[in-house]
């Protein structure tokens, strides 16, 4: 009695992880098409007289990235202290916590800085832009700029994608420099090292190499965020409920994808 | 006089031998139908009938299975994306629920047509607005946002956006539901007015049957995804097919051919052939 039950949930359970495995490699063509569309209105729609308007990118440039100064400023400065205190007890253990800005100083630049935003605007951005194409989908929004002849991804999606390919990267320069900055001044109060050599001695541990580091990451995870956030807004169905479900799923996607790629990505720059 | 009976006469939309399923679903089966340039079609039937499903493949928001849908005599299934685009200038629709962008103004709404596919300047834009808004008795409501409007006052801004670019075609999809009747026959007025002030062909699907009968030059029933009949309204009033005369007095199929399993479904109580409601 109980063989013909195991074997159904076996069944059951590779048929779920089929799907799963389906559905997965689905909104990825659909995030490699939407790519490609965006790429195609930025060089060919002006061409069509159909150009991607720059007042729409500008107004998601002020959502996605000047409305986002405050939490991530307080944020990077968070992050900053903490990482200079566990920075200085883990260094204290053996004596060397004069040299604690090393850690921080490449921890932030390649890891926090350009990690940190990319959370924050995913949390932010990516789930306002889920929820905001869910609620057009069921509105009928989106039929009524088909109906309109205004495509959908010149209107909503290549401006977000573009507004988030230059606000991402340019918050995490911003986290970057408040992240060290906030540290620098925990250890000048803590260690007595002085914010002039304590910058002094990041000039001379930091190289462009990290800087690019830290931004050709955030120049993917704002890709990965506006994708996503598109992806999952226009798959909504059921109404407000539906709306809710993708916008959550949006965020951890998001998250997931980030911190995922984020290890691929510095295994493949450091090891290969 | 004779060039305009003909030009009155002539399609502007064709719809041949349409099919369309979804899933395995078959939703419309061999749909034939035309609309005649500068008329009123309206397009009834019951819930589950086909109505929106066809309603969107005359917006071109979805390709035929198979079969032909021409608009302004063109096969849209054979469109290349640029005439699509071409085409989808000389349409306007107004949808259900009115489908205003909520981050906008009425008036943005009503001018973002406009902005994305003409080069005028602002201030001739705003004129535009104003006048159309004008038409649907909304002037000087362009600054409010959607959620400031009424559910009539929504959808006359739809249809001002619908017409904005002065369509050869205006598609309303149920125009009076939900509205009360003042505010549906204000409605239907204003549909009137559109066709003979500004020649439109309006294609209108609703299960309204005194707005229809207001407005119609002629009807299109459709039933469990076939075209039923299609004339005028006095042809579907006289009309003495079973299913028409149910939709016309609010019936269903069941009511008329066993009343005993139709209140049996209603109450879920047996009830025999003697008992009285």
């Amino acid at each position: 009695m109980e063989a013909p039950n195991a074997t159904g949930s076996i069944v059951k359970a590779f048929d779920k992880l089929g799907r799963a495995v389906v559905s997965l490699v689905e909104e990825m063509g659909h995030g490699g098409i939407l790519l490609w569309q965006c790429l195609y209105w930025f060089f060919a729609g002006p061409r069509l007289g159909q150009p991607v308007r720059l007042r729409l990118i500008m107004s998601q440039m002020m959502e996605i990235g000047v409305s986002a100064l405050p939490i991530v400023i307080i944020m990077a400065a968070t992050i900053g202290v903490m990482q200079a205190i566990q920075g200085i007890y883990a260094l204290g253990l053996f004596g060397a916590e004069s040299r604690v800005g090393i850690g921080i100083d490449l921890a932030t630049v390649r890891e926090f800085g350009p990690l940190i935003t990319a959370i924050l605007v995913a949390g932010r951005s990516g789930s306002a832009l889920a929820a905001r194409i869910g609620t057009m989908t069921i509105n009928q929004e989106i039929d009524a700029l088909n109906v309109m002849g205004i495509n959908p991804v010149r209107y909503l999606v290549a401006p977000a994608l573009l507004a988030m390919l230059i606000m991402v990267p340019a918050l995490s320069l911003l986290s970057m420099y408040v992240g060290l900055l906030s540290a620098g001044l925990y250890v000048q109060a803590d260690l007595g090292i002085s914010l002039a050599a304590y910058t002094k001695e990041a000039m001379d541990i930091l190289s462009v190499d990290d800087l690019m580091h830290g931004l050709s990451k955030s120049v993917i995870f704002a890709v990965l965020i506006a994708l996503i956030g598109v992806i999952n807004g226009a798959s909504v169905t059921g109404g407000a409920e539906g709306v809710g479900r993708v916008t959550t799923r949006s965020v951890v996607q998001s998250i997931s994808a980030i911190v995922f790629t984020d290890m691929v990505f510095a295994f493949i720059v450091t090891r290969i | 006089m004779i060039e305009l009976s003909s030009d009155i006469e002539q399609p502007v939309i064709e719809v041949d031998d349409l099919v369309m399923y979804y899933g395995n679903r078959k939703i419309l089966n061999d749909v034939s139908m035309q609309v005649r340039n500068g008329e009123i079609m309206v397009i009834m039937g019951g819930s589950g009938s086909g109505k929106s499903t066809l309603l969107r493949q005359l917006m071109v928001l979805e390709r035929p299975h198979a079969g032909t849908v021409k608009i302004l005599d063109r096969d849209v299934g054979r469109m290349s994306p640029q005439e699509l685009y071409d085409l989808r200038k000389r349409l306007g629709v107004a949808f259900q629920g009115g489908a205003l962008f909520s981050s906008m103004s009425v008036g943005e709404n009503i001018m973002l047509p406009l902005q994305e596919h003409t080069q005028l300047d602002p201030a001739t834009m705003q004129i535009m607005t104003r006048l159309k808004l004008e038409l649907v008795n909304l002037a000087g409501f362009e600054h409010l946002m959607p959620s400031e409007l009424s559910g009539g006052m929504i959808k006359r801004a739809a249809v001002a956006r619908a017409i904005i670019m002065d369509p050869k075609i205006l598609y309303m999809d149920e125009p009076s539901a939900g509205l009360d009747p003042v505010v549906s026959s204000s409605l239907d007025e204003l549909i009137l007015r559109l066709r003979d002030a500004m020649g439109m062909t309006i294609v209108v699907v609703t299960h309204e049957l005194e707005s229809t009968f207001k407005i119609a030059d002629r009807v299109t029933v459709l039933d469990k995804g076939e075209i039923l009949f299609i004339g005028t309204v006095e042809e579907l009033r006289n009309h003495s097919n079973e299913r028409i005369q149910n939709l016309l007095h609010r019936r269903s199929d069941d009511e008329m051919h066993d009343p005993d399993a139709y209140l049996k479904r209603l109450t879920g109580m047996e009830i025999n052939g003697d008992a009285t409601l």
